[in-house]
């Protein structure tokens, strides 16, 4: 590290005139905890993937890595373009969306009341926990080759494995929101003459809201690497079966692109759920 | 007439491997209707044990507590508590926790706002009806939960050192604010303390508890007239009273630290 920096490199300006005496300028980039500018953060994390696709650029055009194995950033670009002008690539976007988010409401309608009634009642809770607590941990991808045979290769199938993926994790997560809602809060709703359904509605679920939304959020990103793997077996449409179908043609910029196309989706939902959570809990960001 | 009537009240807690913590021995206490008690004791002595069960929200392991002649046997509406730390509605408005109880009741929107803007002006919180609590001071929230609780009407308010938390100039200013709510509109009040002025300056009557396990000591009136004005404080009878105060809260303590 050649620019260390130093606290009092800057040597004062010596005027003529009784200055007013400035505040020490701090020039603290690099010191632990120091927050950094909105721009620079931007220039920051633009810059590593600027970083990144120089270097994936330069080992590929330069002839370093056999095009077989991996496509330049140029042959990506034409082979997008491609995907979309000849391979209708937009309505495998759009079945992909669709089965994310169909699995996803499907696991969030029935794991969201049945987590707040987890939370809210410990005797719901005892008879449940063990058994989902279980089922979190069989892997989602597993259950593909015996949903093939429940539910054929259709959408059912697909819909299916996110729901798996999904359904258990945001179960757990939401009965331990509700379930460690603030005590003092819940005694204050009864000193103020609420009942027992008062306190769950006008109490518990308003409290814990903001928490349930995160969880929600964290769960749809995990939902898109589920599609991705549902699709690659069985599928005759979705960038998951165009990652496959690429596969077999060495078209490695097209299996590139198909993987881009995801993170870029995924972070947009990422985005608009964030603000949506940000909107309609304000005052939890107080 | 004796609203609150706490009858050979005791509580034995016990703990996760059996062993047992006697943390009230049997009292008897009895409130008077519009009556304004301190309770004053050292900390862990058990005041607000005692306190919590008035309020339903724990239960006397022997005895029990009577409203009206009533016996308690939950939370309710007909006792108002403010506790020490902040429990506003955190999702709710300033006016919407002070609404809460009234909803949760199922009064008409409109006299609903009518009760919460009385109360607003009251507790001097006019233009922030519309804030959430954390956008306010800790003075304000108080006031907010003050307001939350005088708003249901109940027969008795109880606190449990509602300014424990708040720096002093502003928990004097509290202290007048509610004494001057009470001297306007009586109520029946229990606050538990453990501050000797505002213990003096606020009640007609202190009651001292001794150390762990808690019994009400001694008890001492407070004969200053209404409506009570801050320089009390610092008049002969005042700091006669705190001096036999501090007497006996520095022997509880003592005991207290002992053990």
């Amino acid at each position: 590290m050649s620019a260390t920096p130093v606290m009092h490199s800057s040597t004062p300006a010596v005027s003529a005139a009784p200055a007013v005496p400035q505040a020490p300028r701090r020039r603290r980039a690099l010191a632990p905890l120091e927050p950094v500018g909105a721009r620079a953060r931007w220039l920051l994390g633009v810059g590593f993937f600027v970083l990144f696709v120089a270097v994936w650029g330069f080992f590929t055009l330069g002839g370093f890595v056999s095009p077989t194995f991996l496509a330049s950033p140029v042959t990506m670009v034409k082979e997008a373009v491609l995907l979309f002008t000849e391979y209708n690539f937009s309505h495998d976007i759009g079945m992909t969306v669709w089965r994310v988010f169909g699995g996803f409401v499907l696991a969030t309608v029935v794991s969201v009341p049945l987590g707040i009634a987890m939370g809210t009642w410990k005797s719901v809770e005892a008879f449940f926990e063990p058994f989902v607590s279980f089922c979190r941990y069989l892997p989602a991808s597993a259950f593909i080759p015996l949903l093939i045979l429940w539910a054929g290769i259709g959408e059912t199938q697909k819909l299916l494995v996110i729901f798996i993926g999904s359904v258990f994790q945001i179960t757990l997560m939401v009965a331990v929101t509700v379930g460690s809602a603030r005590r003092d809060l819940v005694e204050a709703a009864y000193t103020l003459g609420a009942n027992s359904r008062g306190i769950v509605l006008r109490v518990l679920i308003p409290g814990a809201a903001p928490g349930i939304a995160e969880t929600l959020r964290l769960v749809l990103g995990w939902a898109w690497t589920y599609v991705i793997v549902a699709e690659l077996i069985g599928s005759s449409s979705g960038i998951g079966h165009m990652i496959t179908d690429s596969q077999a043609l060495l078209n490695t910029g097209q299996i590139i692109f198909g993987i881009i196309v995801i993170g870029i989706i995924g972070l947009i939902s990422d985005f608009a759920f964030k603000a949506l959570n940000r909107r309609l809990f304000a005052w939890s960001t107080l | 007439m004796n609203q609150l009537s706490i009858r050979g009240v005791s509580r034995t807690f016990t703990g996760t491997r059996g062993q047992t913590t006697q943390a009230l021995l049997p009292i008897d206490f009895e409130v008077r209707e519009n009556d304004f008690v301190t309770i004053l004791g050292p900390s862990g002595c058990g005041k607000s044990t005692l306190l919590r069960i008035v309020a339903g929200l724990d239960y006397p392991t022997e005895g029990r507590v009577l409203l009206d002649g009533q016996t308690v046997e939950g939370p309710g509406a007909d006792r108002g508590v403010v506790f020490q730390s902040y429990t506003l509605f955190p999702w709710l408005t300033i006016a919407q926790n002070i609404r809460f109880g009234l909803r949760e009741r199922g009064m008409s929107e409109a006299d609903q706002k009518e009760r919460s803007d009385f109360f607003i002006a009251k507790v001097g919180l006019r233009g922030f009806e519309n804030h959430f609590p954390k956008q306010l001071s800790g003075g304000m929230q108080q006031r907010t939960a003050i307001a939350r609780a005088l708003a249901n009407d109940p027969k008795m308010l109880l606190l449990d050192e509602p300014f424990g938390a708040l720096d002093n100039q502003t928990r004097v200013l509290m202290q007048e604010l509610l004494l001057g709510i009470w001297e306007s509109a009586r109520k029946t009040v229990l606050f538990v303390t453990h501050d000797i002025d505002e213990a003096i300056f606020m009640a007609n009557r202190v009651a001292v508890f001794s150390a762990r396990p808690g019994r009400i000591k001694t008890e001492i009136p407070v004969d200053f007239g209404h409506p009570r004005h801050y320089t009390i404080k610092t008049s002969p009878e005042f700091m006669d009273i705190k001096a036999r105060l501090t007497e006996e809260i520095r022997a509880e303590s003592m005991a207290a630290a002992e053990h």
